[in-house]
């Protein structure tokens, strides 16, 4: 909600292009199809306009997301990647002045059609953020609370078995098995960002959406991350928003570059240049937009 | 900022030195004596309250053990137990806080969780206006409204002066007390906990209820705890409505249910009993008018626990979220 804009330098400026990076064979990932050809994915975004009051924020968003696979977002500061993000299950209602025109679709449904509860779609499409924000609860009930409102019926001993799976997914497991009822907060930044990963991933959802999951963590508790994702993209599907364009490379299937033009009258708004399968996208991207964003030669 | 070419023959220790700001000199001196003062004022009171009431407690009608332990108070007849106006104080209190707290807390989640920046904008000041209407005519209120109303409900049974009808109206009157400095606590819950309850799938009502308030729960009662002693404190209400009869009451004879916290009856309490013999024309260095001092004395230290009690509260609150 308290997104601000920084300066579009920041991305870019202290990210050499990375030769592993880009002079990647593409033989290093299986070549996948792309999104047109593979049908109907989870989620599917037709011709989405996303305004804050009169600013038209993004424009045009058409974009297919696989079942069972990570997909990417990349792009400079302020091009509305998050802004996407939060069209997909909703987030976007609490802002006021937030409005999504075009269609989302999941499952076929349009998340926006009238009489769509927003509640449900969240319950299916769950959210990390980007700075960890754990309840001030205890470890088992910052789990456990998703569960309950998600109607767990279970006995107090199921409950314990979902909170240990959960946390056995996000890899906490090991790290807070004899605390369980100390404080959340009581954990390191890293920590807290598995747990609330745990957290989303108790609630059982289909899709888990991450803005910048890792942007608070340094380098050892990223690549945790990182393999966590890897993991959880056999049974969810997950879309992440990234700066790091390394990291876009190292967990995503397919990757999408937005970019952000002035328009006629002087509106910042941004749009999809292109989404391809990620080795494909920092090998040969298809627009030259892409290429001098991912080259380091982006503004 | 000095760069070096331009002050060579100054040494480096001369441009380090400390410079001389008179008015900054000045301004935290103004701050520190506009401290000093409000300190030295509270010391001052509490001075008068001491040697006043120990002119009471020296006095050999009373003995401190009965002012503590009696459940009489007739200043008439020579006996001063203080507890039928604590019992009055209390009852006052607890019934204005089972107004005060259901009302000041739903005020309070449906300004910070609810209503649009217009409504909120509508009713803050419409609470603060409510604010600085004075205490009297919350009084007149109580006895011209509220008595008559709780009269038609329960018939005759209920006094012309209550405690009912007085604890209601002092309900009314710390509710948007209760509402701000909840909404203040609620407000300080980063909105990021908010997210990461919708993002799990949670309604609004679940966020607010199960999120929002437990997280700022620590602030909320703090501000409970300082309504309630405000309530305590509250004078004018209590004097017009509850009337000026101490209940007195003996604990092996009147019925704990029955007389002693009856709603329908009337009750002195410590503030109405000070507030009617300070503006009696009673002469100094009578007992009864040294008897207000060991009051006050007793109010002062009540509220000052309560006070206390709420800052510690605070305290708690800040260290969770560290
Ligand atoms: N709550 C909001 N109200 C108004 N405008 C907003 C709001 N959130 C974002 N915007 C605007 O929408 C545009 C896109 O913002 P968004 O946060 O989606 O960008 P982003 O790509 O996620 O940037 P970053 O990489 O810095 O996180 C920006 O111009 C921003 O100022
Ligand atoms: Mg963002």
């Amino acid at each position: 909600m308290n997104d601000t804009t920084e300066t579009l330098s920041v991305d870019t400026a202290d990210m050499p292009p990375d030769p592993t990076l880009t002079a990647a064979p593409t033989a290093m990932k299986n070549a996948r199809e792309t999104p047109e050809e593979a049908g109907p994915g989870v989620i599917e975004t037709k011709n989405m306009d996303v305004f804050y009051g009169d600013f038209k924020a993004v424009a045009d968003v058409s974009m297919n997301f696989a079942f069972n696979e990570i997909s990417a977002l990349i792009g400079p500061s302020g091009c509305g990647k998050s802004t996407v993000l939060r069209s997909l299950n909703r987030m976007n209602d609490l802002i006021p002045t937030a409005r999504t025109d075009g269609e989302v679709l999941y499952h076929g449904a349009n998340i926006y059609a009238p009489g769509v509860d927003p509640v449900e779609i969240r319950r299916r499409i769950g959210m990390v953020f980007q700075k960890p924000n754990p309840f001030p609860k205890s470890i088992f009930d910052n789990i456990a609370w998703g569960a309950k409102i998600n109607g767990f019926k279970g006995s107090k001993a199921d409950m314990k078995d979902l909170v240990e799976g959960a946390l056995r997914q996000a890899a906490l497991w090991d790290e807070v098995k004899d605390k369980l009822n100390e404080s959340g907060l009581s954990l390191s930044g890293g920590q807290q960002q598995r747990l609330c990963i745990a957290r989303a991933v108790a609630t059982q959802p289909d899709v888990i959406l991450m803005d910048e999951p890792c942007s608070a963590l340094d380098p050892i508790a990223t690549l945790r991350i990182e393999e966590l994702m890897l993991e959880l993209k056999e049974n969810y599907s997950i879309i992440i928003v990234t700066h790091n364009m390394q990291q876009a490379a190292r967990v995503s299937d397919r990757t999408a570059f937005f970019n952000v033009e002035l328009d006629t009258k002087g509106q910042r708004t941004g749009y999809l240049v292109e989404f391809s399968p990620t080795d494909q996208l920092f090998t040969s991207p298809k627009e030259k937009a892409t290429e001098d964003y991912i080259t380091g030669r982006f503004g | 900022m000095a760069t070096g070419s331009d002050i060579q023959d100054v040494s480096m220790e001369e441009q380090l030195e400390r410079k001389r700001r008179p008015l900054d000199t000045f301004i935290v001196g103004s701050l520190f004596i506009a401290g000093a003062i409000s300190i030295a004022i509270t010391l001052g009171i509490l001075w008068e309250l001491g040697s006043e009431s120990l002119l009471f407690f020296t006095d050999e009608v009373v003995s401190i053990g009965s002012f503590f332990t009696s459940t009489e108070w007739s200043p008439q007849a020579g006996s001063f137990g203080i507890w039928p106006l604590i019992l009055g104080t209390l009852l006052i209190t607890f019934i204005a806080l089972l107004v005060a707290v259901p009302v000041g807390l739903s005020a309070a989640i449906y300004l910070s969780e609810y209503a649009s920046a217009r409504v909120r904008n509508f009713f803050k000041p419409v609470l603060e206006i409510l604010v600085g209407i004075p205490t009297v005519v919350f009084g007149f209120f109580a006895l011209t409204f509220m008595t008559p109303l709780l009269r038609s409900i329960f018939g005759s049974t209920v006094g012309f002066f209550n405690v009912l009808s007085a604890g209601m109206v002092v309900g009314l009157l710390i509710v948007p007390l209760i509402s701000s400095l909840a909404e203040d606590a609620m407000a300080a819950v980063p909105n990021s906990l908010r997210q990461a309850s919708y993002g799990l799938g949670a309604s609004r009502l679940e966020t607010s209820l199960r999120v929002v308030v437990p997280a700022a729960l620590s602030g909320i009662a703090a501000g409970i705890v300082v309504a309630m002693s405000r309530a305590v404190g509250e004078t004018m209400v209590v004097t017009l409505a509850a009337g000026a009869s101490p209940r007195n009451f003996s604990l092996g004879e009147d019925s704990l249910f029955g007389y002693i916290l009856s709603p329908f009856e009337g009750a002195q309490t410590m503030t109405g009993y000070i507030a009617i013999t300070a503006s009696g024309d009673i002469s100094y260095d009578t007992i009864d008018y040294n008897s207000i001092f060991a009051i006050g004395l007793t109010l002062f230290l009540m509220t000052l626990g309560l006070n206390s009690l709420s800052r510690r509260i605070v305290k708690r609150f800040r260290q969770e979220y560290e």
